[in-house]
């Protein structure tokens, strides 16, 4: 699955967070009901997002409700945010990289407005268990939190 | 009774018939449940008990006048008096019925602790303590402005044993710890620190939430004055605890909840409590789980607390010689390797977090607890932040063995 560049600054328009999630579906879908592959393909897709520095590494930036340990760095670049994350489990971190590959480099109010329906779609609740998607809902309000902030700005 | 004639010889495949939960897949691999130390499987026997007791016998106990209370409280008390032989206890006013093996660590350190432990005092706890025999004795220790030490623990997971003479002092008023560790499997020579705690006249607690299921205890050998364990992890419901309390000590203890049946008269003014053990026993308690709680002890006699333990040492005995026969065993750090354990192995593997390790084996039908296990300072002392358990009962075989030795070699490979 090519995940689409989290700089892109060309697409100015709502529809990039569904295409994005599309992509995420379809690649979700070859891999059926295999439990084992969908968590090596999840931990390949963590391994492929850079780590955060470590400075980024900071209390602010804890995630708190997961298991692991999670942090998500942000900046703000015109009305756009590119977020960062990184994670001490494999498997979180590249859960969290569904989440920046999404949402990262979007525009503030169409993070504010995205329905992340690939979340459903692809199973992560069966997949994780109900605790750790408690954990996967932190992530995701942090970020739209993040950009609630940012729009009042 | 359940006529399994197990006592035989000791056959895992007629055990297994007997717990329905085990026979499943999960994603679509057989279930191997190596998660006993968090809590065992029940036999369809207790099962039945419970179900029996809610269908026939089901009424509030103590004092009621008509049969089926009459029935529901000789069913509870039954399993006192199990409960009181499995143990070794000299008697049955000797067995308290609590929510669970916390419940009863509570009990003690509010009840003793309020009545026998003054400012300037010591309590001793060891450094792999599970969390429930850790906070309740701070809370205590900060409530009496008492003092709290720990034994140190070695690197290979044991008490370090020439520390206590010099812990152990008059000053120490309690010492409360593990029979068996959760997260290591060490079984710790608590009849040395219990003779050691007497000649300085503590009193010791014992834990024996982990040994209960896979020793036998006696409880007038080890001499201990208190020991508490939980029926869940035993084959038995959950919501049910014992705590075993000498006589003596008991009878010298306020009560530690107010409510019903802890009572023999009760004034607006004043109220005479019940005597032991019934004083601890405020409110309705757990009736038709304490009372299926007398078949699961029946079924360990019957299957036999010594052919559980062979068995138990045998699994632990293979898997610790098959990961040691897998090439990539450089990358599995096993961590607690006393000599003297129950079948607990923890284990850690280089590059991969144990939350990973625990998802990538239940995705093999594979189940494992992973994280600290309710033991951070142990966590602490071996500086880490948790570890991968795998844990067995009676029922496991060595074909699950096998099936998580496996496993682990597909993750190291």
């Amino acid at each position: 699955m090519k995940l689409v560049n989290q700089g892109c600054m060309t697409d100015t328009h709502n529809n990039l967070i569904d295409k994005i999630q599309k992509e995420i579906i379809a690649a979700f879908q070859v891999l059926a009901d295999d439990r084992e592959a969908m968590l090596y393909y999840i931990m390949e897709l963590g391994d492929k997002m850079p780590s955060l520095p470590d400075h980024h590494k900071t209390e602010q930036n804890l995630i708190k409700g997961c298991m692991s340990t999670v942090w998500l760095a942000y900046r703000k670049q015109a009305d756009r945010l590119f977020f960062e994350a990184d994670s001490n489990t494999a498997i979180t971190k590249g859960l969290i990289s569904l989440l920046v590959s999404v949402l990262s480099g979007q525009r503030i109010k169409h993070i504010l407005q995205a329905n992340l329906y690939f979340t459903e779609q692809i199973g992560i609740n069966q997949l994780i268990g109900s605790q750790r998607s408690s954990g996967f809902n932190s992530m995701l309000k942090r970020i739209k939190d993040i950009a609630f902030a940012c729009q009042a700005q | 009774m359940m006529n399994l004639a197990l006592h035989h010889k000791f056959d895992v495949q007629r055990i297994r018939e007997q717990f329905p939960t085990l026979h499943q897949t999960i994603h679509g691999k057989p279930l191997a449940y190596l998660d006993n130390a968090a809590t065992t499987h029940k036999p369809q026997v207790v099962l039945d008990a419970l179900n029996y007791f809610y269908q026939h016998d089901n009424a509030n106990v103590h004092r009621g006048m008509h049969t089926l209370a009459t029935r529901a409280t000789e069913a509870l008390e039954t399993t006192r008096r199990r409960v009181q032989h499995f143990i070794h206890a000299a008697n049955p006013e000797e067995i308290i019925f609590t929510a669970g093996a916390t419940a009863g660590i509570n009990l003690v350190a509010s009840s003793y602790g309020q009545a026998f432990v003054q400012a300037g005092d010591e309590v001793i706890i060891s450094h792999m303590e599970h969390h429930a025999n850790i906070v309740p004795w701070q809370m205590l220790c900060q409530a009496r402005l008492a003092q709290l030490k720990v034994i140190p623990i070695s690197e290979t997971g044991e008490l370090m044993m020439s520390a206590l003479e010099n812990l152990i002092t008059t000053k120490t008023k309690v010492v409360a710890i593990n029979h068996v560790s959760n997260t290591l499997g060490t079984i710790n020579p608590i009849k040395e620190v219990i003779m050691q705690a007497h000649a300085q006249g503590a009193v010791v607690v014992v834990d024996a939430a982990q040994a209960a299921p896979h020793l036998t205890i006696d409880v007038q050998d080890l001499g201990c004055d208190f020991l508490v364990f939980s029926a869940h992890k035993a084959y038995g419901p959950t919501g049910v605890g014992i705590l075993y309390g000498k006589k003596e000590l008991l009878d010298a203890m306020p009560p530690y909840q107010g409510g019903g049946t802890m009572n023999r008269q009760v004034t607006l003014e004043k109220t005479i409590y019940s005597d032991t053990p019934y004083k601890f026993e405020a409110g309705t308690p757990n009736v038709a789980d304490i009372v299926a709680f007398q078949t699961a002890l029946a079924f360990i006699s019957e299957v036999g607390q010594v052919a559980i333990s062979t068995h138990e040492q045998e699994l632990l005995n293979h898997a610790y010689h098959q990961l040691s026969q897998l090439s990539q065993l450089s990358k599995i750090h096993f961590i607690g390797t006393s000599p003297q354990k129950i079948g607990i192995i923890a284990f850690l593997i280089d590059g991969m977090h144990h939350l990973d390790v625990g998802m990538l084996l239940d995705a093999q039908g594979i189940a494992v607890r992973t994280g600290h296990s309710c033991t951070q300072p142990l966590m602490d002392r071996l500086g880490i932040d948790g570890v991968v358990r795998a844990s067995f009962a009676m029922y496991n075989t060595l074909e699950e063995v096998e099936q998580l030795v496996a496993a682990v070699s597909r993750l190291v490979s």
